[in-house]
């Protein structure tokens, strides 16, 4: 996903022009830029500040407020881990503290070789089997470490294809 | 043809439901059967999920749960006419777990196609806007307070009275704002309702509409609900497609827009000013009240917040009548609610049932106890910021007020079970750790108070002095709960207090590190 700087100035200002007129448009502009780019670039903050007639400081304390958003590209594939209560009840720290291991990284990390991002998540709503993990908007409930390692494992493949 | 019902639900999804789905498919195609497959929404019985439903003459039968594996094997039974299998649990309806529900606002989860605006019709939906568009505005909304329907959300405030003072308010720009941030642990009826019965929320939220002048709705929807998303966008847009939106509502000239926006990851958006501010825009921070919502909400215009469950329910009290509501539940707390059973519990799951019934009923009739196999030691009920309650407390009924007085809340229906390993210290200690990486920042209590609530709770974890830091934490909980803007800093104590209060052998009794 490399763009250039052109591309990107480019495709923000289509976003901003789809959303400005719309009511209250800056979290739906955010949500189209990272959906976009995976992240939202620190240099279209200016861009979108100006079309929106708000301050720089009005957008970053947006991107900045809501643990959704991120001023930095994720992984490849971005693994959510439920730290909430009903997860912690069936086995969900540990099996953060494997993700972890496993990983080489801790939460709001990314491995070094730019595959997974770690993510913590305070509930998906799949409470009824916890622990539960999205991975790559995937859902998937009851996750033992073991199963864990199988999905991390079978997205690495998919991954590794075109290495 | 056959027809074969595959859960599209994502807690269905999260067991497998896609690659039964699959399976499915190709072994049809390879039997040369002509088979439909309808992706329902979850009839909530998540230890039987994937939970296949096929529509034999003898009605709907249920398979659970099914994995992809055990698909070629099902059609070899014939279980396309109900024939036997190791995984024939037998006429869904008729199910133990199901028979004694009380299905109201949950009535077609799980039975219909959710965004088939025929199949919600036939089912029978859109009869309450039909009815509603029959009255005048102020008895809509009469009607709405004489069935006693609360805010399902959590609050517990009359929906009535919300809905009569935004009729006050005099004619101009009004709003109905739909709160689906479901953001509590052990919480997704909101999810399940989304995924599965996504036209009575809009139904609803049309009435709501038509009886207090409001033209435009907007669902706030929980970013960690793309699934929900997506069904809901496309339910949207077969409702408009079909005349129920837009400008000319069910041929009736009145005019009732809805939209989706999503929410990104913030706890504090589910509290109703908080989310007001982040549909405007800006950073979830709560406001001050007053002014209500009702009277100055949503770009500064008397607006409607409503939970998901709660404008879900309104189509059904238009339809049979505020009697037939009332007529179910004690005190009160009138008609039904979907309870939700998570954590470490064998039959977890989602379960319907009017106020009244005893937790007690809930955690082993229903769940069946825990998943480990071990005694239940604690369950919270009512998300993050509620409070623990200890098994001699089992036999409190769940109702608003019952459950008030002995120091807990319902919330919003979810029960987080936990077995006799849990450490309730470490427990408080993620109450506060969890207010302090949710907390809005606005006010200093709830900002700093998790933060150093934390730390307190750190201490006596370490076996330090465990009285002093018990004084102090208890000091630490009454200022949040006084000094807190909202309910975030304001409740997050719950959880500590009672934790403390119920189980303080986990606390005072730490050997030192």
């Amino acid at each position: 996903m490399h763009t250039s700087a052109a591309d990107q100035g480019h495709d923000v200002r289509r976003i901003l022009a789809q959303f400005k007129d719309r009511p209250g448009p800056l979290l739906e502009v955010l949500h189209a830029v990272q959906g976009a780019f995976g992240f939202i670039p620190p240099e279209s903050v200016g861009l979108i500040a100006e079309q929106l007639n708000l301050s720089r400081a009005e957008v970053h304390g947006v991107v900045s407020f809501y643990h959704h958003f991120r001023a930095t590209p994720p992984g490849q594939h971005v693994v959510q881990i439920c730290r909430a209560e009903s997860c912690q009840a069936v086995g969900g720290e540990a099996l953060a503290a494997h993700a972890r291991e496993r990983l080489g990284v801790d939460f709001h990390e990314s491995t070094p070789d730019g595959r997974f991002s770690l993510e913590p998540v305070y509930c998906l709503g799949l409470c009824a089997c916890s622990p539960a993990v999205m991975l790559d908007g995937r859902p998937h409930g009851r996750v033992t470490p073991e199963r864990l390692d199988a999905l991390l494992g079978e997205a690495d493949g998919h991954s590794g294809g075109d290495a | 043809m056959s027809t074969i019902y595959v859960p599209g639900d994502s807690g269905a999804l999260a067991l497998g439901a896609d690659a039964v789905c699959r399976a499915i498919s190709s072994e049809a195609a390879a039997r040369r059967l002509d088979v439909r497959v309808v992706r329902n929404g979850s009839r909530g019985a998540y230890w039987l999920e994937p939970l296949i439903e096929v529509a034999s003459a003898q009605g709907r039968i249920a398979y659970g749960p099914v994995s992809a594996a055990d698909v070629p094997g099902l059609f070899e039974a014939g279980w396309l006419e109900g024939g036997a299998h190791r995984l024939l649990l037998g006429p869904t309806d008729q199910l133990p777990w199901f028979a004694g529900q009380q299905r109201l606002s949950f009535e077609r989860v799980g039975l219909t196609d959710p965004c088939s605006v025929a199949d919600y019709v036939a089912h029978g939906g859109y009869q309450g806007l039909r009815r509603a568009l029959s009255m005048d505005p102020a008895s809509v909304v009469e009607r709405i307070s004489r069935s006693g329907l609360r805010g399902r959300g959590g609050a517990a405030f009359p929906t009535g009275i919300k809905w009569k003072t935004v009729l006050d308010q005099p004619a101009g720009q009004k709003y109905v704002t739909c709160n689906a941030d479901e953001g509590d642990s052990g919480t997704f009826s909101d999810r399940m309702l989304i995924e599965g019965d996504p036209l009575s929320l809009i139904e609803g939220m049309t009435i709501a509409g038509l009886a207090v002048g409001a033209t435009q709705g907007y669902i706030y929807l929980r970013a960690e609900y793309p699934h929900a998303w997506r069904t809901l966008t496309q339910a949207i847009a077969a409702a408009y497609a079909a005349d129920y939106l837009g400008g000319d509502v069910m041929g009736s000239g009145r005019r009732f827009d809805l939209e989706i926006r999503l929410g990104a990851g913030a706890y504090i958006c589910g509290e109703e000013t908080s989310m007001l501010e982040s549909l405007e825009g800006r950073r979830g921070e709560v406001r001050v009240r007053p002014p209500l919502p009702a009277i100055k909400g949503l770009f500064g215009r008397p607006t409607i917040v409503n939970n998901v469950i709660t404008l879900a329910t309104v189509p059904l009290i238009l339809r049979e009548g505020a009697e037939f509501y009332a007529g179910f539940g004690m005190g009160k707390s009138r008609g039904t609610l979907p309870l939700q059973l998570a954590g470490n519990i064998k039959r977890g799951g989602l379960v319907e049932r009017a106020f009244g019934l005893t937790l007690r009923e809930l955690l082993y009739d229903y769940g069946g106890g825990s998943a480990s196999g071990r005694p239940i030691r604690a369950v919270q009920i009512g998300g993050p910021l509620g409070a623990y309650v200890p098994a001699a407390q089992f036999d409190t009924p769940v109702d608003y007020e019952a459950l008030a007085a002995i120091g807990a809340m319902l919330g919003h229906g979810g029960i987080v079970v936990f077995d006799d390993t849990v450490d309730m210290a470490r427990m408080a200690r993620y109450a506060m750790e969890f207010c302090a990486i949710e907390s809005c920042g606005k006010c200093t209590p709830c900002r700093i108070g998790s933060t150093r609530g934390m730390e307190i709770l750190d201490r006596i974890i370490e076996g330090r002095d465990a009285q002093r830091n018990l004084e102090q934490l208890d000091a630490l909980c009454e200022l949040m709960v006084q000094g807190s803007l909202c309910g975030l800093g304001g409740m997050a104590p719950f959880p500590v207090q009672s934790a403390v209060k119920h189980f303080r052998e986990d606390f005072s009794a730490r050997a030192q590190h």
